[in-house]
C-alpha cells in the first residue's frame, strides 16, 4: 500500500495533501474560492458546527486549497498537521492565544526579527502576557527566566539578522524537564534545510511570505505541530471549552487537540485567515522549495565569501563560513546549508556607519531595496532604520543589530552578476 | 502520531491494510462504555460514524437509548450481528469484554487511543478476530477517508490517482 512508503522530501514537496479529486481529476490543485460551503442536511450542519463531523462550513475557518497546503506543510515539518493563517506574525499571535491565558508567561531568545520582538513586547503587553528576553548563547539564561508561569519557550531556528543557530538540544531538553512546548520559526531555514521538530520542537511556525512562497507574492503563514506534546496538565489547550460545551479539545481530538482548538476557537474568533488564491501560490512555490533552497544556499556562500574578502568590508556575520562561531552547530542542524540571509558591515571612513550603509544600499543595481527575504530575487535592507526601528539602543544591541548593519538576502540570480552589483555599489561610495 | 505501542506492536495493531479493510467491510460498529454526554471523546466518535453511514449499537448498562439508538447493558445482549466491537473501557477491563466479543463472533476488537491491553489483544488474535489497538476510530477513519485532510492533518497519503474511498 503507498501509505506505508517513506516518500522522500522532494516527493511530498509536490504530493502531499493533494489527492486528484475524482470528479474533475485536475492535475493542479484547484483554487477554491469561495466563502461558504453547502450543508447535506440540517443535522450534516449541526454536526461540522459541533466539531462531530470534519469538512468545511466558512473560509475563515477552512478552505480546501488551503487544506492542500496546510497537509503538505505538515508532511515537510514532520508534523501532525497545520494551520494556515494570514501571515507569520498572525502565525505567532494565534499559537500564543491559543497556548497562554493572560498572566502567563514566554520565555524567548532575544535574538528574533524585529517585528516579533515588537509584538511580543508590546502587543502581548496589552494581553497581560509577559515575555522574558535572553541571551539564547547560554542555557543557564534560559534556564534562570522559566518560572512557574512560563508556558512557552520561542526561537529562531537562524536569528535574524542576529545569524546565530538555535540550541536545540539543549534547549528542547529543558522544554521537555520542565513541560513546555518548545515553538520555534523556521522560516529563514525553510522545512528543507531544518526540521526542527526532528529536534525536539513541538511547534513550528513560518512567514510563508518568505522562502516557502519564494516568489513575494503573497503574505501568509503557517503554524504546525507536532502532536507529541501531552497537553492533559496544560489548562489553556486542556481545559473545558465554554463556546462548545465544555468540550476538552485534547482529550478528544488527542494528538489533532491543540491544532482543533487553534482552528475552531482562535482562527475563527481572530479571523487572520489566509485567502485560497494566496495558498495556491504558496503551493506552487513549496513544489521548488528544495530547488530554490540548493541554489540560495550556493550563491550566499559565494556572496559571502566575496564579500568576507573585499578590502571595505568589516565583518561578515554568515554561519555559512567556516570560521563563523555558530558554523559546527549550523552543520549538525542545517547540514545542506546555512540558508541565504545574513549580515555584513561596511568599513567607515566617517564615523556615520549609518549614511554609509544607506549610500551602498542606494547604488546597488540588482539587489532590491525591500523589507523582506527568501524571494527567488535578492534582497537588502539596512534593519536599525527599517525593520528593527522601532527598538532602542539597548534593545538593537540584544537583538545583535549594528547601525552599520547591512542584511542582504541572496537570491537565484547569476552568481557573477550579484558579484558584479556589490564591487560597482562599493566602487560608487568609495567616490 | 502518538502511540505507546512497539515498532513490532503497531504492525500487528495499528496495520494501516488491516485498519482500511476493516472500516471498508464493516458496517456495524458496539461502543462499549459509549458515554451520552456530549462533550465526551466517545460521543463524539459514535455521533460520527452514524453521519459516515455506519450502524452505531451504544453497549452502556445505565442508559435506554444514546445517540437516538437503543443501548445494551452488555455485548451479548445485542440481537443482530456485530463486526467491530470498539472500546472505551478501562484498560484492565479489556479482557473481560474481549472474551464477550469472541463469544458473539464479532469480526474485530478496537481498543481506542490510550487503551492499551495486551493480554486483551492477543486472546482476541488467538481467537480469529482482528485487532486495533491504541488507536481512534473516528481519527483513522477521518485519514483515510479524507476528512481529516480537510482540518490540515497530516493523512500520510501519498498519491497521483484519483481520490477513491479509504
Amino acid at each position: 500500500m503507498s501509505e506505508k512508503r517513506k516518500f522522500g522530501f522532494e516527493t511530498r514537496m509536490l504530493h502531499a495533501g493533494h489527492i486528484p479529486d475524482s470528479h474533475t481529476g485536475a492535475r493542479a490543485v484547484p483554487i477554491y474560492q469561495t466563502a461558504s460551503y453547502v450543508f447535506d442536511s440540517a443535522d450534516h450542519a449541526a454536526s461540522l458546527f459541533e466539531l462531530k463531523q470534519y469538512g468545511n462550513i466558512y473560509s475563515r475557518i477552512s478552505n480546501p486549497t488551503n487544506a492542500v497546503f496546510e497537509e503538505r506543510m505538515a508532511s515537510l515539518e514532520g508534523g501532525t498537521g497545520a494551520v494556515a493563517v494570514s501571515s507569520g506574525q498572525s502565525a505567532q499571535m494565534l499559537t500564543m492565544m491559543t497556548l497562554l491565558n493572560p498572566g502567563d508567561e514566554i520565555v524567548a531568545s532575544s535574538h528574533l526579527y524585529g517585528g516579533t520582538y515588537t509584538q511580543f513586547e508590546h502587543t502581548f503587553k496589552k494581553l497581560s502576557l509577559k515575555v522574558t528576553f535572553v541571551d539564547p548563547s547560554d542555557i543557564e539564561n534560559w534556564e534562570q527566566a522559566i518560572t512557574p508561569k512560563t508556558k512557552v519557550l520561542y526561537g529562531e531556528t537562524i536569528g535574524n539578522p542576529a545569524g546565530s543557530i538555535f540550541d536545540f538540544e539543549s534547549v528542547s531538553a529543558l522544554a521537555k524537564a520542565n513541560n513546555i512546548p518548545l515553538v520555534i520559526d523556521n522560516t529563514l531555514a525553510s522545512p528543507y534545510l531544518c526540521r526542527p521538530m526532528e529536534w525536539g520542537a513541538d511547534i513550528v511556525l513560518h512567514s510563508a511570505t518568505k522562502f516557502i512562497n519564494g516568489q513575494g507574492t503573497a503574505i501568509a503563514g503557517v503554524v504546525v505541530e507536532s502532536g507529541k506534546f501531552d497537553y492533559t496538565n496544560f489548562p489553556a489547550v486542556s481545559a473545558p471549552s465554554i463556546p462548545y460545551h465544555n468540550l476538552n479539545f485534547y482529550e478528544t481530538f488527542g494528538h489533532y487537540g491543540f491544532l482543533m482548538k487553534l482552528r475552531a476557537e482562535t482562527l475563527r474568533d481572530v479571523g487572520a485567515c489566509l485567502s485560497a488564491f494566496d495558498s495556491f501560490l504558496l503551493i506552487q512555490g513549496l513544489q521548488t522549495l528544495s530547488i530554490r533552497m540548493d541554489r540560495h544556499v550556493q550563491n550566499a556562500l559565494a556572496v559571502a565569501k566575496f564579500l568576507k574578502e573585499h578590502k571595505m568590508v568589516d565583518w561578515v556575520n554568515f554561519a555559512g563560513l567556516p570560521d563563523h562561531p555558530y558554523h559546527e552547530r549550523a552543520k549538525k542542524y542545517l547540514p545542506k546549508g546555512v540558508s541565504s540571509v545574513f549580515s555584513f558591515g561596511i568599513k567607515s571612513k566617517s564615523t556615520n556607519a549609518r549614511e554609509t550603509g544607506k549610500k551602498f544600499i542606494e547604488a546597488l543595481q540588482i539587489f532590491s531595496h525591500v523589507a523582506n527575504l527568501g524571494d527567488s530575487k535578492s534582497l537588502v535592507i539596512h534593519p536599525a532604520s527599517t525593520t528593527h526601528q522601532q527598538l532602542s539602543d539597548e534593545e538593537l544591541v540584544r537583538a545583535k543589530v549594528k547601525p552599520e548593519l547591512i542584511r542582504i538576502s541572496v537570491g537565484l540570480e547569476t552568481t557573477e552578476d550579484l558579484l558584479w552589483d556589490l564591487e560597482q555599489a562599493f566602487h560608487a561610495i568609495s567616490q | 502520531m502518538n502511540t505507546n505501542l512497539s515498532v513490532e506492536e503497531r504492525n500487528n495493531y495499528q496495520n494501516t491494510d488491516i485498519i482500511r479493510k476493516l472500516l471498508n467491510t464493516s458496517r456495524t460498529i458496539a461502543i462499549v462504555g459509549l458515554s451520552d454526554k456530549k462533550e465526551r471523546a466517545s460521543n463524539f466518535v459514535g455521533s460520527y460514524l452514524l453521519s459516515e453511514g455506519y450502524t452505531v449499537i451504544p453497549v452502556n448498562p445505565l442508559k435506554q437509548e444514546i445517540l437516538g439508538q437503543k443501548c445494551y447493558p452488555d455485548l451479548k445482549s445485542i440481537p443482530c450481528p456485530v463486526d467491530i466491537v470498539d472500546i472505551f473501557r478501562r484498560p484492565d477491563e479489556c479482557v473481560n469484554i474481549v472474551k464477550e466479543a469472541i463469544e458473539i463472533k464479532a469480526k474485530a476488537v478496537w481498543m481506542q487511543l490510550g487503551i492499551v491491553n495486551r493480554e486483551a489483544a492477543q486472546l482476541a488474535l488467538n481467537n480469529g478476530l482482528q485487532v486495533v489497538m491504541d488507536r481512534c476510530i473516528k481519527m483513522e477513519h477521518g485519514r483515510f477517508s479524507g476528512n481529516l485532510h480537510w482540518a490540515g492533518m497530516n493523512t500520510e497519503i501519498i498519491t497521483a490517482k484519483k481520490a477513491r474511498f479509504i
